[in-house]
């Protein structure tokens, strides 16, 4: 099987059209595998999970009953960021499965929401959210190290808990990121190819053989977000994930799984003032 | 790039003597098969060596598939049915003369002795870079040449374009439309009857095809109602010589009238997008209105509504629009 497909330009030259559409069952398959792995292992097979003691003396009465993880602004923007991936998965791909529509418009104006809501996302991160907390650090290296050597039988001390976003959550940010990216970048000049209100036609802005990477770098990186999305469904509906997942929707998660899954000094909740705690709930831990 | 050669490569011919035979053999054979009717569209691409078929299903021997038969309802005539046989047809020629009269403009007499009517609606662009063998839209590419500053597009698409800017050549598909025809399509789930306006599509829903048939389906027969049987008819093609050549643009109106005003109407236009054009919205426009020179003149505006010509093909606005003017003006009584 190919992962690109070849053309021969007018000038007699071979130039990659677009990416094998084979590959989106390969995408497919590969994320409904690993889903059916993870699921078997984590039945089967994982330990429970053991995390050090918290390292900070916390007193417990100032954490909020409900801890808020995810601003309105941060929801919003993931619930249109998904809205329109989805819109992008569909259009791109049913039409490559046999479902026939006029896909075009819509694939482009789904790409345009895409863009913009990351574009809001980069900056509201940037200056109103803990930059860093997403990207993966040494801590986080260290734990992992733990986590492997203690899930092979080895001896290491346990990891420490997590901090907002875990390791897992982590590397998903940066592989979504990367392929976000990828799709954007190509995705903006390949509307110089098609009929757009807002930019005038010009196929001939790249070469042929640029082009056609364009198009192979977009249709891989498109159908990698099959498996990407299809993994990302499957853990926020797991239920030791669910709360998490929740918090998503509701923008809190409560006290409880807070203390049971987060270390305070990495990820402090102390202090905060949770817009999304009850006047009784203030009270109580006033 | 096309090269013309002698001889065209090698492929495997069958030749089935049922419909039934053929569809066995174009399951078993899949995407890798060819169906072969009257060969006028596919020697052209076997000998520029740019389609290369493993295996060609020749259907010329199955003879369910010829003739013109009268039904309960009209008429039926059969996917291999041959443009000529069509335009002598006795029955055709007095009560739908429409048909005969666009199967008469195809081509010329040699192409339409061997050229069927299945054919002639299900034949692919004749956009000459995709002809060519250049990797367009339709052919799988992620360009279309024709569509670019530098592009030759004097016969290409004013309306519908998607990315390519190809148009579809058939005579006859406008007419069938305005007679508002129904396709018997037979695929491996059993027997499918569409309109003949949803037989086609463009490029926005499947820029690589020109009709609904996807492999393994084969189209055995077109049906036309008794509805429009003995109406006033119209057809007319502009093309750049008066005979073997496809149309610029070509116009197909079916009407009744009582008196002077038009009572019911079908009009459809082809050369101008990837499918024919049935015109729906000049259709309700003219209904009830006296057939004059000023409904000619407001049907011919509406028609041109959304053109969008490339760089060479502007004279079709035009001519689409006067086209359908006449359509409505000259139509026999």
């Amino acid at each position: 099987m190919d992962l690109i497909e070849w053309a021969q330009s007018p000038w007699g030259r071979q130039i990659p059209i677009h990416v094998s559409w084979s590959l989106l069952w390969v995408s497919a398959i590969g994320g409904l595998v690993f889903l059916i792995v993870h699921a078997i292992y984590v039945r089967y097979w994982a330990k429970p999970v053991t995390a050090a003691a918290d390292s900070s003396t916390l007193d417990t009465a100032r954490i909020p009953e409900r801890v808020a993880r995810h601003s309105l602004g941060a929801r919003l923007f993931h619930g249109i960021m998904a809205l329109a991936m989805f819109a992008l998965l569909l259009t791109a791909f049913l039409p490559k499965v046999g479902v026939r529509f006029a896909w075009v418009t819509y694939h482009w104006i789904a790409g345009i929401v895409l863009t913009i809501s990351v574009i809001y996302h980069i900056i509201h991160a940037s200056f109103w959210l803990d930059f860093w907390s997403i990207w993966p650090n040494n801590e986080d290296m260290e734990d992992a190290s733990r986590r492997v050597s203690r899930a092979l039988g080895q001896s290491a001390p346990p990891p420490r808990k997590f901090a907002k976003y875990p390791l897992e959550n982590k590397l998903y940010h940066l592989v979504v990121t990367l392929a976000g990216l990828a799709v954007i970048g190509t995705g903006v000049f390949m509307m110089k190819r098609v009929h757009t209100p807002f930019l005038t036609r010009n196929p001939y802005l790249f070469s042929d053989m640029t082009w056609g990477w364009m198009y192979v770098l977009h249709g891989l990186a498109g159908i990698g977000f099959i498996a990407l999305v299809t993994i990302h469904i499957y853990f926020a509906i797991r239920p030791e994930k669910l709360f998490i997942t929740k918090s998503m929707i509701f923008g809190w998660m409560s006290r409880e799984h807070y203390l049971e899954h987060y270390d305070p000094r990495r990820w402090p909740a102390a202090e905060q003032v949770s817009a999304a705690v009850r006047p009784e709930s203030k009270k109580a831990t006033a | 790039m096309a090269v013309i050669h002698d001889v065209i490569p090698a492929f495997e011919l069958f030749q089935p003597t049922t419909v039934d035979d053929a569809l066995g053999l174009l399951g078993r054979q899949g995407e890798k098969s060819w169906v072969l009717a009257g060969g006028l569209d596919s020697f052209d691409w076997f000998k520029d060596r740019i389609k290369r078929p493993d295996v060609v299903i020749d259907l010329s021997q199955i003879k369910e598939l010829r003739g013109v038969r009268t039904v309960d309802d009209g008429l039926e005539i059969g996917a291999m049915t041959t443009l000529t046989e069509v335009v002598r047809h006795p029955i055709v020629r007095e009560k739908y003369s429409l048909l005969p009269n666009a199967a008469e403009s195809a081509a010329s007499p040699q192409i339409r002795n061997q050229g069927t009517i299945g054919g002639n609606v299900s034949q692919d662009a004749r956009c000459w870079y995709y002809r060519g063998g250049w990797p367009c839209y339709r052919a799988g590419g992620n360009i279309c040449y024709a569509d670019t500053p530098t592009g030759l597009n004097r016969e290409h698409a004013i309306l519908d374009a998607d990315r390519c800017v190809a148009v579809n050549p058939s005579d006859t598909a406008p007419a069938l439309i305005a007679l508002d025809a129904k396709m018997v399509i037979r695929t491996p789930r059993g027997e499918r009857v569409v309109n003949a306006e949803d037989y086609f599509i463009g490029p926005a829903i499947d820029i690589t095809r020109m009709t609904i048939l996807r492999p393994g389906d084969l189209l055995t027969a077109i049906r036309i109602p008794s509805t429009w049987a003995g109406a006033q008819f119209y057809f007319e093609k502009v093309r750049d010589r008066s005979v073997w050549d496809f149309a610029l643009v070509n116009v197909a109106a079916a009407l009744v009238t009582s008196g002077s005003t038009i009572e019911r109407i079908r009009l459809a236009v082809n050369g101008v997008a990837a499918h024919p054009v049935r015109l729906k919205g000049v259709e309700a426009a003219v209904l009830g209105k006296p057939r004059n020179e000023e409904t000619a003149e407001l049907a011919g505006q509406l028609a041109i509504r959304g053109a969008q010509p490339l760089q060479y093909n502007g004279y079709k606005v035009p001519l689409m629009r006067n086209l359908v003017k006449r359509a409505i003006r000259d139509v026999a009584a």
